[in-house]
């Protein structure tokens, strides 16, 4: 599905990824751990398509076809999700108009028609149940004023309405309580499906103990610089990041 | 600039669309104004000599005046013997009796517009006063809105039927002295809507007037006055465009209404002038005196502008609050675009005990726009536990344009309570990327964005009117669900 090879990203003259390669299919869940600074965002950002990045090296395909080449909407309409670390607010607009608006945006680049607005309020409304969201939240202004919490699990409900075949959540878990960590994780979990690939960026391993991911990647100073299976995120956990460091260093 | 900045630009910068110019054979008069100038345009209009007098003495009032230099806005001097004062398609010469002896070209005018006269045709909700150039053309609904007792019509006709009232109540808001283009207008005003809700009665439609100028080189100076008497009830609503030319033309309107105890006015603007091109060049000069009186107690005015149009516009539609009780409210949507100027605002004059009023003013700059907050909120000494509240939000896009606050407080009353909010900001690249990220296209974001941002007045809005504002803005309707 998706195919990272030799990237490496520069911003503000500044390089902060060195040569990613990274191979994801259909179905699997990739977790990609590192230390502060190293590049993680950068690289979610550069997934979606963000301006402001530099890229001298390397390519992306995504289903085949080069992902740099698409704007940030095509690669949205192609089924690219990402989950922001920081989730922005948009004032005055409500929350299900925003869903509304993205999901016919969606749908019409696949030649769908428009959902019956109906059918779409119940749907969205079964999905906030699941993720254990009033529904007044609908009517609120996208994120504007929500907890940091909120907006998280409000990133989860835009992913489950427009259904997304690669979902990249950026320390999702991060400012999330035990319960709503689970609640997050549970309905992430809802969604993995053979044709869905999931790239989970965190911090911490204590996600993958509620998501269980089929490889876990190391970056580090702008390089993946160990990958392994889940296993490797408790090696992580025990003995922190900076072994990982040292050995590049070295 | 960058790509979404770009999107941006394109957005706000779409194509005048109301810009077609009406072959009609006019009569106008030569350039130039003289008492005999206003002596002819009265005899044209057959008023009774009280009314030909009151135009007199504005325009030898002035004659001492000087042209107002305080806005923020810049124009070469106005050369008033340049403008023709008076210009009607020859086929209104001989007042058609009926639509079906209205030229079919004016109404063709009016449809391409999206502003059918036939009432069959129209909305149901909503009656109709079309004033082309100096002239009204046709008033829909006069009878049924008769039958309720309501009174609506083209000020000419009511200077001819309603002698009474526009004697009553003529000048009483806006005097014709009030100020530079107020007494221009009263000079040389030459149509506009009058309307009267009789007490007691809720006006069983909304009621529209729809200004279109067409001829060159002529000034629009309409006059609208709407009388609500006791306990009554109306929603009015205004629109206008013209079309594009290279030259300046002058647009000096007067609007007074009088709100009598318990009754109720919104009024409602929609204002796309041809707003000149993306040079400058061109468009309309917009300088109209707007205010409400609330005369009786728990009176309650408020005005709801969208201002998208014009290349400049200078306007405070205000609120004089009388009675006690009485409430006066002024949202306003201003955008300026390319080398568009607007200097708009309001003033509420609290003078009753537990007057209250809100201020919502959304200003949206881009490319060279300008764009000017100016209020005022004056308390006098009896108004005992006034309120108001006001908000000023500033949207920038890109980084030539301008936004400017200048609220003045003036109190005598230890017991009123002011609250004022402003914020300045920019459509973030952040937000457009979020929105970008689910979907939705650049241009879409844009509106959306702008949309939300304006959320608060266009709510103020009729139904209808909330439709086309957004469309003006370029911004599909954020729905029913919203
Ligand atoms: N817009 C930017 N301008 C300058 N430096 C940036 C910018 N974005 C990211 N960086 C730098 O790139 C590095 C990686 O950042 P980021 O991708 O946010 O890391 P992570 O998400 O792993 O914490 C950091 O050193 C950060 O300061
Ligand atoms: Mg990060």
């Amino acid at each position: 599905m998706l195919k990272i090879e030799n990237l490496h990203v520069r911003v503000e003259g500044k390089d902060i990824l060195k040569g990613i390669n990274l191979e994801i299919n259909a179905g699997e869940v990739h977790a990609i751990m590192g230390p502060n600074g190293s590049g993680k965002s950068t690289l979610s950002y550069i997934l979606a398509g963000r301006e402001g990045y530099e890229i001298t090296q390397g390519s992306i395909s995504f289903h085949g076809k080069d992902l740099l080449e698409m704007s940030v909407e095509e690669r949205a309409w192609a089924g690219v999700f990402l989950a922001f670390q920081y989730p922005v607010e948009v004032p005055g607009v409500s929350n299900i108009y925003m869903l509304k608006a993205a999901l016919n945006g969606i749908r019409k680049h696949k030649g769908e028609p428009e959902l019956d607005a109906m059918d779409f309020i119940a749907s969205v409304k079964s999905k906030m149940k699941d993720l254990d969201m009033d529904e007044k939240f609908l009517y609120r202004a996208v994120n504007e004023g929500f907890s940091g919490g909120e907006k998280k699990r409000n990133e989860i409900l835009q992913m489950s309405v427009l259904e997304p075949t690669l979902c990249v959540l950026d320390e999702t878990d991060s400012g999330l309580d035990i319960d709503a960590l689970k609640i997050v994780s549970d309905g992430i979990n809802r969604l993995r499906d053979p044709a869905r690939a999931f790239v989970l960026v965190t911090h911490y391993q204590r996600l993958l103990d509620y998501i269980k991911p089929d490889f876990v990647h190391v970056l580090a100073n702008g390089k993946i610089v160990k990958s392994g299976g889940a296993e490797l995120a408790l090696e992580l956990e025990d003995q922190g990041y900076s072994w990982l460091e040292d050995k590049k260093a070295s | 600039m960058s790509a979404s900045n770009e999107n941006i630009k394109d957005m706000i910068g779409q194509q005048y669309k109301d810009g077609f110019v009406t072959d009609v054979e006019s009569d106008s008069f030569a350039a130039g104004l003289n008492e005999d100038v206003i002596r002819a345009l009265s005899a044209i209009k057959k008023e009774p000599e009280f009314l030909l007098e009151w135009r007199l003495e504005a325009y030898r009032h002035w004659l001492t005046m000087e042209h107002p230099e305080w806005a923020f806005v810049e124009f070469p001097k106005i050369d008033f013997q340049e403008i023709s004062y008076y210009s009607a398609p020859k086929s209104m010469a001989d007042g058609p009796q009926s639509l079906d002896e209205v030229d079919p070209k004016l109404i063709d005018t009016y449809n391409k517009l999206g502003i059918p006269l036939e009432e069959q045709m129209r909305l149901a909700g909503v009656a109709v006063d079309a004033v082309f150039d100096s002239v009204s053309v046709a008033t829909t609904f006069k009878e049924k809105l008769y039958e309720a007792g309501v009174i609506f019509c083209s000020f000419s006709e009511a200077v001819k039927e309603h002698p009474e009232l526009i004697k009553q109540y003529l000048g009483t808001v806006v005097s014709q002295y009030d100020n530079f283009y107020a007494a221009l207008n009263a000079a040389v005003f030459s149509d506009g809507s009058f309307v009267y809700i009789p007490k007691g009665v809720r006006c069983p439609m909304e009621l529209s007037t729809y200004f279109r100028i067409n001829a060159a080189n002529t000034g629009q100076f309409e006059r609208t006055l709407i009388v609500a008497e006791e306990g009554s009830h109306v929603s009015y609503l205004e629109g206008c465009t013209a079309p594009m030319r290279d030259e300046n033309q002058l647009h000096a309107a007067v609007v007074e209404l009088v709100i009598l105890k318990d009754a109720e006015i919104k009024y409602s603007t929609v204002q796309n002038w041809y707003p000149g091109d993306e040079n400058g060049l061109g468009g309309i000069y917009n300088f109209v005196t707007k205010r409400a009186e609330c005369r009786g107690d728990n009176a309650k005015v408020s005005w709801t502008q969208v201002e998208t149009g014009s290349a400049i516009t200078w306007k405070y539609p205000s609120v004089i609050l009388r009675g006690d009780h009485s409430v006066g409210e002024f949202y306003s949507v201003a955008l300026t675009n390319n080398y568009q100027q607007a200097d708009t605002g309001t003033k509420m004059i609290h003078l009753g005990k537990n007057t209250s009023s809100t201020i919502i003013s959304k200003g949206i700059s881009a490319g060279h726009g300008q764009n000017t907050y100016r209020g005022l909120v004056k308390i006098g000494r009896k108004a005992e536990n006034a309120r108001n509240f006001t908000q000023c939000d500033s949207l920038l896009m890109g980084d030539q344009c301008g936004a400017h606050t200048f609220p003045y407080i003036e109190t005598k009353q230890p017991s009123a309570t002011i609250e004022h909010e402003a914020s300045t900001s920019k459509i973030s690249e952040d937000q457009l990327f979020y929105c970008m990220q689910r979907g939705i296209s650049a241009e879409d974001a844009v509106s959306m964005i702008v949309n939300g941002f304006c959320k608060e007045v266009f709510k103020e809005l009729p139904m209808e009117f909330a439709v086309e504002a957004q469309a003006l803005l370029g911004i599909s309707l954020e729905g029913s669900v919203g």
